[in-house]
């Protein structure tokens, strides 16, 4: 049986500006401009270990001394999410969500998180020093940066089954949800002298699978970090993918890798699409060709182009739904949304690209470049085009394409507001956003899998949360209307 | 009607639903390019006035 597709994304930020060189400092006076608001104060826990009670705590509660990372900001949001500087870049985690269209808001609010924190701190800053933010994943020169997703998936699937039934998808699923780029900065991408690519970040992936995300990246990233019970989960942590701007892109991808993971978890990796015999290969080469013609030999012998694979998974997926799986991932509207919407993205970008200019980022932001360059009669290497390629993902509202080039929108800009304010209400984020919002004075730190709780005298004491499913809005609703105070929860927790 | 007559007339009417096809695509090209149009005098006025240095000067440091 497939597991609920519990799922979320981290987005790590690009970055210019500040008082000093050092974008350490930017990324850290980003992230405190948002804690000094007064939103949050509260430092993230390192501390690792698998502990054995869930959010509601039925049993005894136990402590532990928190191991708190001070020399880098690191914060707990109110809306469960991580807010932190990771190397030299502010990144966003998005709280736990429990469906596509959820993780999809919780993203989205996450570039408001960043909006807010962005106007907070050059408020302070003097004009010369305004720092400036970026939701994208290179910066044109040989540097990426990542929007990595995270899926819950059963920890008995064979990790082997997850590499042959993924990597078609994970190859060619940027011709639906690439973010687009100008020009190319690898040297084997660069060699094809490429006007445009599909992809922000195709042209960085080298090896099928491993552990790196920094050097050599993979297709298939191994990094084992449950963040819960490891017996019985796994967190696929999915690092192939960019930055979108467009909501019905970020949904799209989404949904359908979850649905592809709840095919896989319920029928097995037989009946998935080829995987390319040289998939690092198929990964640049798709980036390389906006007309989506280009085909790579598979496992089976045939040449199949990224639009092929994506056609076969689609239809497998459409297949199993009929047939009525897809709980594991949403409700049943919600996933026939997954479907209408991957469906129209896939036609689209093959037969009639501007009727998806509104939702799929390379074809939007192609668009204007293409565009520009026609006005101007400018060659393809012109700077103008290169900021233009920039400002798509300018998270300044006065600089910023993407809010200007008409991409439809999923969600108002009140359930955003809502999705900054407040945590999902179906996962174990829920649980940790209520003690950050009600009590910010008691919580020493908190992860992804705990909270630890200094209530003034005594131990800390650590709640775990090891189940991404439980310390739900429907599980503890109740405990937070009933107890308005720390001490009172725990207590509640404890009995 | 004969049999040449309604065929007659199914090609009448086909070729000016062809014809309303057309003028319905050039309709929408030419709603096409003026949208681009007003979105790039936009892009003019919101684009870094010095893209070079504004190009130049983005740079990272990888992440991840």
């Amino acid at each position: 049986m497939a597991i609920a597709k519990v799922l979320g994304i981290e987005t790590e930020f690009g970055i210019v500006g500040g008082p000093d060189p050092d974008p350490i400092t930017a990324s850290s006076i980003i992230v405190n401009a948002y804690a000094q608001q007064g939103r949050t104060r509260i430092n993230w826990d390192f501390e690792g270990e698998t502990p054995d009670l869930d959010a509601r705590g039925l049993t005894g509660l136990t402590a532990f001394a928190p191991v708190i990372e001070t020399h880098l900001a690191n914060t707990v949001l109110a809306n469960g999410a991580r807010l932190y500087v990771d190397h030299a870049h502010p990144e966003y985690s998005s709280p736990e969500c429990r469906t596509p269209l959820e993780a999809t808001r919780f993203d989205a609010a996450g570039e408001e998180v960043l909006r807010r924190s962005l106007n907070a701190a050059n408020a302070s800053l003097a004009p010369t020093d305004a720092i400036a933010l970026f939701k994208n994943n290179s910066d044109g020169k040989g540097n990426s940066y990542g929007c990595h997703e995270n899926y819950l998936v059963r920890r008995d699937l064979p990790f082997t089954d997850i590499v042959r039934a993924m990597v078609p998808h994970f190859v060619s699923r940027q011709i639906i949800v690439g973010a687009g780029k100008v020009g190319a900065e690898t040297e084997a991408a660069a060699a094809a002298h490429p006007d445009f690519q599909i992809s922000q970040r195709a042209e960085f992936f080298e090896e099928v699978v491993g552990l790196e995300t920094t050097l050599k990246r993979p297709i298939i990233n191994t990094r084992d970090e449950p963040h819960g019970d490891a017996e019985r989960f796994r967190r696929l942590h999915v690092i192939i993918g960019d930055a979108n701007m467009s909501q019905y892109a970020t949904f799209v991808k989404l949904g359908a890798t979850a649905l592809a993971l709840a095919v896989l978890e319920d029928e097995g990796a037989a009946t998935f699409p080829p995987r390319p015999r040289d998939p690092v290969n198929a990964v640049r080469l798709f980036a390389l060709d906006p007309t989506l013609r280009v085909t790579v030999e598979c496992e089976d012998g045939r040449r199949l182009s990224a639009w092929d694979l994506q056609e076969q998974l689609w239809t497998l997926v459409g297949a199993y739904v009929e047939r009525g799986g897809g709980d594991a991932v949403a409700g049943r509207d919600e996933v026939a949304l997954i479907l209408a919407q991957w469906r129209e993205l896939l036609d689209g970008v093959r037969d009639d690209p501007a009727s998806v200019a509104d939702r799929v980022d390379w074809i939007a932001k192609q668009r204007i470049i293409r565009g520009y360059q026609e006005r101007y009669d400018l060659t393809a290497t012109d700077a103008r085009l290169r900021a233009i390629d920039l400002q798509y993902h300018d998270l300044r509202p006065e600089r910023s394409l993407a809010s200007r080039v008409g991409l439809r929108q999923l969600f108002g800009s009140s359930d955003i507001a809502d999705a900054v304010a407040s945590p999902p209400p179906t996962t174990r984020a829920f649980f940790r956003g209520q003690c950050v919002m009600r009590y910010p004075d008691q919580i020493a730190a908190a992860n992804w899998d705990s909270i630890v709780f200094d209530l003034g005298d005594g131990p800390l004491q650590r709640v775990p949360m090891p189940d991404p499913l439980r310390g739900t809005a429907a599980l503890t609703a109740h405990l937070f209307e009933s107890n308005s105070t720390a001490i009172a929860l725990l207590a509640a927790l404890d009995g | 009607m004969s049999e040449q007559e309604r065929i007659q007339k199914q090609r009448v009417s086909r070729a000016s639903d062809a014809i309303a096809d057309v003028s319905v695509d050039t309709t929408k090209g030419e709603q096409l390019k003026a949208d681009l149009d007003e979105l790039l005098d936009e892009i003019d006025e919101v684009l870094e006035q010095n893209a070079e240095e504004f190009v130049r000067n983005y740079v990272q440091k990888g992440g991840e």
